[in-house]
């Protein structure tokens, strides 16, 4: 067990320098300039440029400056904002508390209704409410987060006034149950055809029809074999998700002005401030590839096959 | 219908002793347990009613054992499931009735089919492999079906359980009863499974192919134990099998079925010894434990015997082979050697057969496929013709390929899906460049044609043949290039009994036609007996005994070799014949 | 095993029984019936598809949505680009006077609604389409070779799939078009939405290589003397396919839906060509007085990708092996 889990950590290191040097290379070195672009449509002052360049590193060479980035990283120093000129960390640890209370909240209702839903429509597959419950979920997928977002502001925000449309600044939790339920929609239909398709798989396996024969009810085959064994791709599925929950928080905390990483991301890019931008995205990524470490830990809670792999 | 019965259905019989008898249970021995009457089974499919079981009739009394003898498809299990209503979603009684005790329980409400399941009516399943549930702990599992049927609950339960598990055979059952089942093997699954099956002591048990995944000597123990506990339980068996040796061993009364419908039913010994059915006398005749001798072919050779005695007389040598396989293991620097193959040599004399029998894990399948050039072995050399294969490269090995080909175990996995009949014999032609394509399109008919296959087939695809018949598609893809030898890796294990005995006797005429050589691996030594000439016995990597098969079935040296004669189902069975 | 059985002949019910030999005939072993027709894994699978009205119902809605992206003047004799700020629900002035047929109205800038999502389509199915086809070659390519080789050589291009896996599709979409300001065309977002959404595909194929190339026939086949590269390409690659084409059909909807969304964010297709999710943006802001302006893009949107991913269960289930008769 022990080198099952050291195993993966030492896959995750190659994986976590490989992604935060493609963020790196694709924001100071793709497009060019970064100061230049600091100077907007003004001219381009020599002197602070240099100035600017040396305080950045930007004057070293391309993987001298990277490898300066990742150290300043190991220690959560991300850098000095361009726009702000104070250290990026003081405005990603203000927003990020607020996207790890979306995200969760998020992964809390899409597990709570996507598995119910999904449970129930497994183990009457064929029915009415199977059908219902797949087309719905196949419209959720369809249809964009952000028109989803719109749709359930003007309805639920404005229409019927039910909950806050926006979140704004230090916006309590009760404003973030909108915007969490648009953000989990997507992958709530998501785990509701993954539950529902495993536990019709289970329904027919051979080890169900023999906990059958021992003369179990079926409620408590349906609850000890196969609910038991089909939560173990939706559990691992929900946590890789927290990752991709925060990381796509970016168009539904636009919509619902919640200040979180997903907006000062955002804003960031727009305002070409690199270093916020490669600082917020390095801890997506590793908020990404630590849900994943535990999803691994957690597969083998739950799967005892794996323990001993 | 017309039945020829020679006791109907009710009928008092002659000398029958009507001695008024008690079982454990305390039943009444003289009154059926289980009757199934007229049942037809039927499945929905899209072009609606498919039935499975037509008319079905089954008789068993308290502690006694009766068979299903059948082929695949022949609704042996159906009927077994339909008993405690365990068909499949698709499936339905559409006709006959079941009782047991003289109670009806076709259509009984789910709460009644429930209180009999486990507790009257027991059931050991199929594939130990997929029938025990890998994230529960197998103490669990067995637990469970106590405290289902209300015999025990809480620690008294679990205790219970390690109980029932050494009851059936497992060894040191308190530490093995808090591990999973990926931690066991085969037959100590099937041993989980039988003790969960006994644990509520129902009066009848349902065992259906309850061997069939294992290795003969295993399947021996495990069955001769089950007689054990079912005989001093009193508990009645009905056991589905599709192996004739087996069921006449084991059981009194036999009922052979043959597409869905019972054929022939009666004392086992009486239907062994004088089977009326044609389908039964087939069964009788092809059934390989019965068997008594090799295969004698009707054609006679085609090839040039003063030619082939020019050459080498062993077309293959093996010398010395060893294979070591690395483990990983749970750890850095905890991975382990593992010797599957240790120090084998044996020789292939050409023209004949030469078998290597063994049983999981003996190493005889690594040993094919060294032979083959597909694994390189650690040490020693394969000579094919004189000459060691292991450093040809390029034509050379391009030659070697020609001359030596195999035909694997699983008739639904050694044929590309995709590629049409015609596409899948002519790719070893087309891969070598033989011909140009109207030559290929002939070879391929009368290869088709050797193997008994209609040109037509040509057209269809894997997926529309069965297993015997996609068998002789690859012995025809294996003969297009006109081999010396041919590694037959289980090639008839798969299939069922006739149609093993066909594809045997196939590969029997074709040796005497093209004077071929075969290299036969098999667990199975009721087949070894059919087809081969000389006898290799594996175990655990090591070569136990080589021996031409007469002697190795008269006279066996090794105690190894005289468990595994003794294992075969049927072995001991006189036939009047 | 009964001691019963010493005891006299058989039990009533138990006698020897023999059924009808002539209701009961012995058919010969193992016959190919010879009038069916032949039936590949792809036709078997055509035939059912045929007969799924749920494939017949997406696959003619997205030969629809092809037939509006490729010819969108048979639909609208409108311009897109036509507009009139007086036309605009928002105008609370006198009206103009309209001429021509606008069944959807017009949006806040006063253009046709139904000749903007006409318009509108072939973006969408642009991107769509080549993303798809670029992500399965890049993907393919990459996850076949992995699965199919192994080893070290698999390590190294699974961790390249991972760093590339690590940064969501839309994230990495949004950072590279911000700030990598190239051409203006369809292919710049077409590019980067592959950048990003290769991996799932080479995961995908990974595993489907895997589990294909331990196959018998993959042995056979060499044992024939095929070459590992040969045994790749006639056997292994065809035989992984079908997992592939379902992902990929399911993918191509969603990167309709990621166009839409950078288009949303001001950044996807460039300012001049028409597209669902710039319509979409420019609707939000009038949902109060004029719904039907979100909706009508909208809806265009949800049912081609809806179209896409019912096709890709409908091909699933076609070629789900558990279903296919042997």
């Amino acid at each position: 067990m022990l080198w099952y889990i050291g195993r993966r950590l030492i896959q995750t290191i190659p994986v976590f320098i490989g992604a935060t040097f493609l963020i790196y290379f694709l924001v100071f070195k793709l497009p060019g300039d970064p100061v230049a672009a600091l100077f907007g449509d003004k001219p381009v002052n020599p002197a602070v440029a240099a100035q600017i360049r040396a305080e950045y590193h930007l004057d070293r060479p391309f993987i001298v400056q990277y490898l300066l980035y990742l150290k300043g990283t190991l220690h959560l120093d991300f850098g000095t904002s361009f726009a702000t000129r104070r250290p990026a960390i003081d405005s990603i640890s203000q927003a990020f508390p607020v996207t790890v209370k979306l995200g969760l909240m998020a992964l809390a209702i899409e597990a709570v209704f996507g598995i119910t839903l999904g449970v129930i429509a497994g183990l009457r597959k064929g029915g009415i409410f199977d059908s219902t419950i797949l087309i719905a979920s196949l419209v959720v997928i369809a249809v964009p987060v952000f028109v989803m977002g719109f749709i359930l502001q003007f309805l639920v925000g404005i229409k019927l006034g039910w909950l806050s449309p926006t979140a704004g600044p230090n916006a309590p939790l009760k404003n973030l149950i909108l915007p969490a339920i648009v953000l989990a929609s997507l992958s709530m239909a998501y785990v509701i055809r993954l539950t529902r398709a495993s536990v019709a798989e289970n329904l027919s396996a051979d080890f169900v029809r023999t906990a059958t024969a021992k003369g179990l009810s079926r409620r408590r085959v349906n609850v000890v074999h196969v609910l038991r064994n089909s939560m173990i791709p939706v559990v691992t599925f929900l946590g890789a998700d927290l990752g991709a929950l925060m990381g796509g928080a970016i168009v539904t905390e636009g919509i619902f002005n919640v200040q979180g990483i997903g907006r000062l991301l955002y804003n960031s890019i727009r305002a070409s401030d690199s270093v916020v931008v490669v600082g917020t995205v390095t801890l997506l990524v590793v908020v990404f590839l630590i849900s994943n470490l535990l999803v691994d830990l957690l597969y083998a809670v739950l799967d005892p096959r794996i323990r001993y792999v | 219908m017309t039945i020829f019965q020679t006791d109907p259905v009710g009928a008092e019989p002659t000398g029958f002793d009507p001695v008024e008898r008690r079982s454990n249970h305390g039943l009444d021995l003289n009154k059926p347990l289980l009757e199934i009457k007229n049942l037809d089974v039927s499945f929905v499919a899209n072009e609606g009613l498919v039935p499975a079981v037509r008319g079905a009739n089954l008789v068993i009394y308290p502690g006694q054992t009766v068979a299903i003898v059948g082929e695949s498809g022949s609704g042996k299990s159906t009927t077994a499931h339909a008993i405690i209503d365990l068909l499949p979603g698709s499936g339905k009684i559409t006709g006959g009735e079941i009782l047991f005790e003289g109670k009806k329980i076709s259509g009984a409400s789910k709460k009644e089919i429930i209180a009999l399941r486990g507790s009257s009516i027991g059931l050991v399943p199929q594939d130990p492999m997929t029938n025990l549930n890998p994230v529960w702990r197998i103490g669990f599992q067995v637990a469970e079906a106590l405290k289902a049927n209300g015999i025990s609950r809480g620690k008294m339960a679990s205790k219970r359980a390690v109980e029932l598990l050494a009851e059936a055979g497992l060894p040191d059952a308190e530490r093995r009863a808090r591990q999973f089942p990926h931690e066991f093997s085969g037959g100590m699954r099937q041993r989980a499974l039988i003790a969960i099956g006994l644990a509520a002591r129902p009066k009848l048990l349902i065992a259906d192919e309850p061997t069939s995944a294992l290795d003969v000597t295993v399947q021996q123990q495990i069955l001769s134990h089950l007689d054990e506990l079912t005989d001093q339980l009193g508990i009645a068996v009905l056991l589905i099998t599709h192996d004739l040796g087996l069921a006449a061993e084991r059981a009194e009364h036999l009922v052979v079925m043959y597409k869905g419908q019972v054929v022939e039913s009666g004392p086992a010994r009486e239907i062994l010894r004088n089977p009326q059915h044609p389908y039964t006398q087939r069964l009788v005749a092809s059934a390989p434990s019965l068997a008594s001798r090799r295969l004698q072919s009707a054609s006679t050779s085609k090839v040039d015997v003063a030619a082939k005695q020019e050459r080498v007389e062993n077309v293959i040598v093996a010398e010395n082979l060893t294979k070591v396989f690395k483990i990983r293991g749970a750890g850095p620097g905890r991975g382990s050697d593992f010797k599957a193959v240790d120090d084998v040599s044996f020789r292939l004399p050409r023209g004949t057969t030469t078998a290597i029998v063994g049983e999981s894990g003996s190493g005889k399948s690594t040993v094919a496929q060294m032979v083959l050039r597909l694994l390189e072995p650690t040490e020693g050399r394969v000579l094919y013709e004189g000459s060691d294969i292991a450093p040809l490269k390029g034509k050379a090995l391009m030659a070697l390929r020609r001359q030596v080909q195999p035909i694997f175990q699983n008739p639904y996995g050694s044929i590309d899906p995709l590629f049409s009949i015609y596409r899948t014999i002519e790719e070893p032609l087309r891969l070598h460049g033989i011909g140009d394509k109207a030559s290929r399109v002939r070879r391929v008919k009368e290869l088709l044609e050797k193997v008994s296959l209609p040109s037509s087939a040509m057209q269809r695809f894997p997926n529309e043949l069965s297993g015997g018949q996609r068998q002789r598609v690859a012995i025809a893809r294996a003969l297009a290039l006109e081999p010396e030898v041919i590694i037959c890796d289980e090639a008839v294990s798969a299939l069922d009994v006739l149609v093993q005995a066909q594809v045997l006797e196939l590969l029997n005429n074709l040796q005497t036609e093209l004077g071929l050589s075969y290299l036969f691996i098999t667990h199975d030594l009721a087949v070894v007996r059919q087809i081969a000439d000389y006898v290799l016995v594996m175990k655990d990597g090591r070569l136990v005994e080589q021996a031409s098969t007469d002697s190795v079935f008269d006279n066996p040296q090794q105690e190894y070799t005289r468990k595994l004669l003794d294992a075969i189902p049927g072995a001991h069975i006189e036939l009047g014949r | 095993m009964s001691d019963l059985t010493k005891s006299g002949g058989p039990r009533p019910g138990q006698g020897h029984f023999l059924a009808d030999p002539d209701e009961t005939p012995l058919q010969a072993t193992d016959t190919l019936s010879a009038n069916s027709e032949p039936s590949s894994l792809w036709q078997d699978a055509w035939r059912s598809l045929r007969k799924n009205p749920i494939f017949l119902i997406s696959a003619l809605m997205i030969l629809f949505v092809l037939f509006v992206a490729f010819f969108p003047g048979v639909f609208t004799s409108e311009d897109p680009n036509y507009c009139v700020l007086s036309r605009s629900p928002l105008n609370k002035g006198t009206p103009p006077v309209i001429t021509g047929y606008h069944p959807w109205g017009f949006d806040i800038q006063g253009c046709d609604v139904l000749a903007r999502a006409v318009y509108g389509a072939k973006a969408s199915v642009t991107v769509g389409v080549g993303t798809t086809i670029l992500v399965v070659l890049v993907g393919g390519v990459v996850g076949a070779l992995a699965g199919f080789y192994g080893g070290w050589f698999d390590s190294i291009l699974s961790r390249i799939t991972d760093i590339f896996f690590a940064l969501p599709l839309i994230l990495g979409a949004i950072i590279v078009l911000q700030l990598y300001k190239g051409s203006e065309s369809v292919w710049r977002v077409v590019v980067v939405l592959a950048l990003f959404g290769w991996p799932q595909i080479a995961r995908i194929t990974r595993g489907a290589v895997i589990s294909v190339k331990g196959a018998d026939f993959i042995t056979a086949s060499t044992a024939l003397g095929a070459t590992r590269f040969k045994s790749l390409v006639r056997h292994v690659v065809p035989n992984s396919l079908a997992p592939v084409i379902v992902t990929a059909t399911v993918s191509l909807g969603i990167y309709i839906v990621s166009e839409a969304t950078l288009s949303f964010l001001g950044l996807g297709l460039p300012q001049n060509l028409q597209s669902w999710g710039a319509q979409i943006s420019s609707a939000q802001s009038a949902i109060r007085t004029a719904p039907m302006m979100l909706f009508y893009p909208s809806a265009a949107l949800a049912i081609t990708v809806l179209s896409f991913i019912l096709l890709g269960d409908a091909v699933r289930e076609a070629l789900d092996p558990k279903a296919r008769k042997r």
